[in-house]
């Protein structure tokens, strides 16, 4: 019993030594570790604070203190070159961003229709091997200009072509338009991502012009003025083109019409009354003989296919399992007589 | 309608990375401070100022000219600045007859204002006063907030975010246990709000865990809540918003114990035991007059469901003439 009493006696000791680390609140210090933070909600002792402020303010940040660095040393541990490290939980106290969240890049015009095609990109090497040159060429980029510098000094004029025109201006002209165009539909892709409306350009020109075409160019050309063609020229039948609303500058100009007086007002009335109340189909022959013929086709059609059926009993489905062979005179054959007959 | 302005690309990668980085990203970087000095900030405000840098070095930068601006009638200053050295978080000291020894903190959200803080400070003691040893730069700070108004007053509530965002530091994913060595407090009673800054003593408990005893290192400063511009609630909730990538997702069927032992809960279909391949026999096969049967048994299946499907068929025919 002595050595028990003994050994307890000295811990005892041993432990007077030291000051204690645990802490009496109140209330219950919120801490968040992540951050190491520690947020002490008790009441402030303002006598204390009065009388002997930086004492007092030591002492309620050491206990505080003393908590937080209570919980980072129950943290999980680990050793890194040679020093001890605790993993921090992640941080609970949320704190604002410096800018918003990051957004998803909206899809281009080609890669949502790749997406929706299931159009994957494929991996093209970077080199590509020119027959004319005999060498190693880049597919684009540096030095790309070059080798087709080199391989195109001369250039052979197309049979049907102009012989005076310079082949050499054509092809940098196409060049230039195919970059164009590129640029043209990057800038919609930012707009579309951007949400913005992109200003109309109107007619663009086309290699094949149609009729259309000229009478959506006249109606839009016609529009094309400060007041909107109002103080323009019609000829007796002309026709404005209806598919215009998207690529016209402004809306265009229709007159309206003058006042007109009661008697006229009533009789146009009475006009339209009647074209409703007596309204007569109007009868197109040509139309009505086509739709005849047809009608009395499809019933032949119709009549034919449901008479094959009953004709043989489940003919078809008899010469379904035999050979290609199997049709035809062998098939009668078998059916009737003894076949060819050989000597 | 907003016309959109011609965007040229960057030509140079250099470029390409710049205008990168400054696009929002999942993880942000640490949050840089700029200093600012009013037209007059007195020696107080520039010592404050110098004081703090210290603190926050190397995140941190001093503007060394003097600014004639009233950051609470415009705060374009701190936005245009903001922006131009991507730096979120302000300080702005001066100093004038109506607003003594004034200091502003505040932070930026997408280069705009979030909130601003106006203080007084009626006393202060500089680093430099107290002669002792300091801690190493850089070192993440404990954050202590006494006082029940951080909780109760919602204008203490933001004014604390905006502490923990001027002083906390980048978050930490690992710490060195002997390299927690300095502490902040923030004691607000009566109006009155004390900083205090420590330098923590870890010492023998006879335990694992050690006591802390603390030694001040300053500054310290006791300060009054002036004016104060707030973000509205909304605003400081989408400021807040946190990106789903870095939102934990649950990991669903899997347990642990009390013993540390992981459990998984695996989902298995239904077993088809008529299609269970077992030991091939000579005895189990079967017979040529078995196959027949069956043979014939299928054929005539089949020849069944072909008649049914004739008749349909030309019913649906006959309806439609």
């Amino acid at each position: 019993m002595d050595i028990v009493n003994e050994v307890l006696q000295k811990a005892a000791r041993e432990a007077e030594k030291f000051k204690p680390i645990t802490v009496d609140k109140h209330l219950e210090v919120q801490l968040d570790v992540g951050n190491l933070l520690a947020f002490d909600t008790n009441e402030v002792d303002l006598r204390k604070l009065r009388s002997d402020s930086n004492e007092y303010l030591k002492e309620l940040t050491r206990d505080n203190t003393q908590l937080l660095l209570n919980k980072v040393w129950e943290l999980p541990t680990a050793y890194v070159e040679d020093t001890i490290v605790a993993e921090m939980p992640k941080p609970t106290y949320v704190l604002p961003r410096s800018l918003p969240v990051p957004k998803a890049k909206e899809l281009t015009k080609w890669e949502k229709f790749a997406k929706e095609k299931g159009i994957v990109k494929t991996k093209k090497s970077k080199l590509t091997w020119d027959e004319a040159l005999k060498k190693w060429v880049p597919r684009y980029g540096y030095r790309k200009a070059a080798a087709e510098k080199e391989k195109d000094w001369v250039i052979e004029v197309p049979g049907n072509a102009d012989p005076m025109e310079d082949q050499f201006d054509k092809k940098r002209k196409v060049k230039r338009e195919n970059v164009a165009k590129n640029e043209l539909q990057r800038m919609r892709n930012i707009a579309a991502a951007h949400k913005v409306k992109v200003p109309r350009v109107g007619m663009l020109p086309a290699a094949k012009v149609t009729s259309k075409d000229i009478s959506r160019a006249v109606t839009i050309a016609k529009a094309s003025t400060a007041s909107g063609g109002k103080f323009q020229a019609q000829l007796p039948k002309e026709k404005t083109a209806k598919d215009v609303k998207d690529v016209m500058p402004v809306a265009p100009y229709k007159k309206r019409k003058p006042l007109i007086s009661k008697a006229q007002e009533r009789k146009s009335n009475i006009e339209i009354v009647d074209r409703i109340l007596y309204k007569k189909p109007k009868l197109d022959m040509e139309a009505a003989v086509n739709k005849e013929l047809y009608r009395q086709d499809a019933e032949r059609a119709e009549e034919k296919k449901t008479q094959k059926p009953k004709a043989g009993k489940g003919g078809k489905k008899r010469g379904g399992k035999r050979g290609k062979g199997g049709k035809g005179a062998r098939v009668k054959g078998k059916n009737g007589g003894a076949g060819r007959k050989r000597r | 309608m907003p016309v959109l302005q011609r965007i040229k690309k960057p030509t140079t990668r250099r470029g390409k990375r710049i205008l990168l980085s400054k696009e929002p990203q999942v993880i942000e970087h640490t949050k840089k401070t700029f200093f600012v000095k009013g037209k007059k900030q007195g020696e107080l405000g520039s010592t404050i100022l110098k004081d703090i840098h210290k603190l926050k070095r190397p995140d941190a930068v001093i503007l060394s000219q003097k600014n004639d601006i009233l950051p609470f009638d415009d705060a374009t200053f701190f936005e245009r600045h903001g922006q131009k050295r991507d730096a979120n978080l302000f300080w702005f000291a001066s100093h004038n007859k109506k607003r003594p020894n004034n200091l502003v903190i505040g932070r930026l959200y997408n280069y705009q204002l979030l909130d601003m803080m106006e203080l007084g400070v009626e006393k202060y003691t500089s680093l430099e006063e107290f002669k002792i040893e300091k801690i190493d730069m850089g070192v993440k700070p404990c954050l202590v907030f006494n006082g029940e108004i951080w909780g109760e007053s919602p204008e203490y509530e933001r004014l604390k975010n905006l502490l923990v965002d001027l002083f906390h530091r980048e978050p930490a994913k690992a710490i060195r246990l002997q390299g927690i060595e300095h502490v902040m407090s923030f004691t607000a009673k009566d109006g009155m709000i004390y900083l205090r800054s420590y330098k923590i003593l870890l010492k023998k408990s006879g335990q694992r865990t050690p006591r802390v005893e603390l030694e001040e290192i300053g500054p310290s400063a006791d300060m009054k809540l002036r004016r104060s511009k707030l973000a509205s609630d909304g605003l400081f909730k989408t400021a807040c918003k946190q990106p789903k990538a870095l939102l934990i997702k649950k990991k669903k069927n899997i347990t642990k114990d009390g013993l540390g032992t992981t459990h998984g809960r695996i989902h298995i279909p239904k077993q088809e035991v008529e299609k269970l391949q077992t030991r091939k026999m000579k005895g189990l096969k079967k017979t040529n007059a078995e196959r027949k049967e069956e043979r014939a048994a299928l054929k005539k299946r089949r020849a069944d469901a072909a008649v049914s499907d004739d008749a349909s068929s030309s019913k649906r025919l006959r309806s439609a003439s």
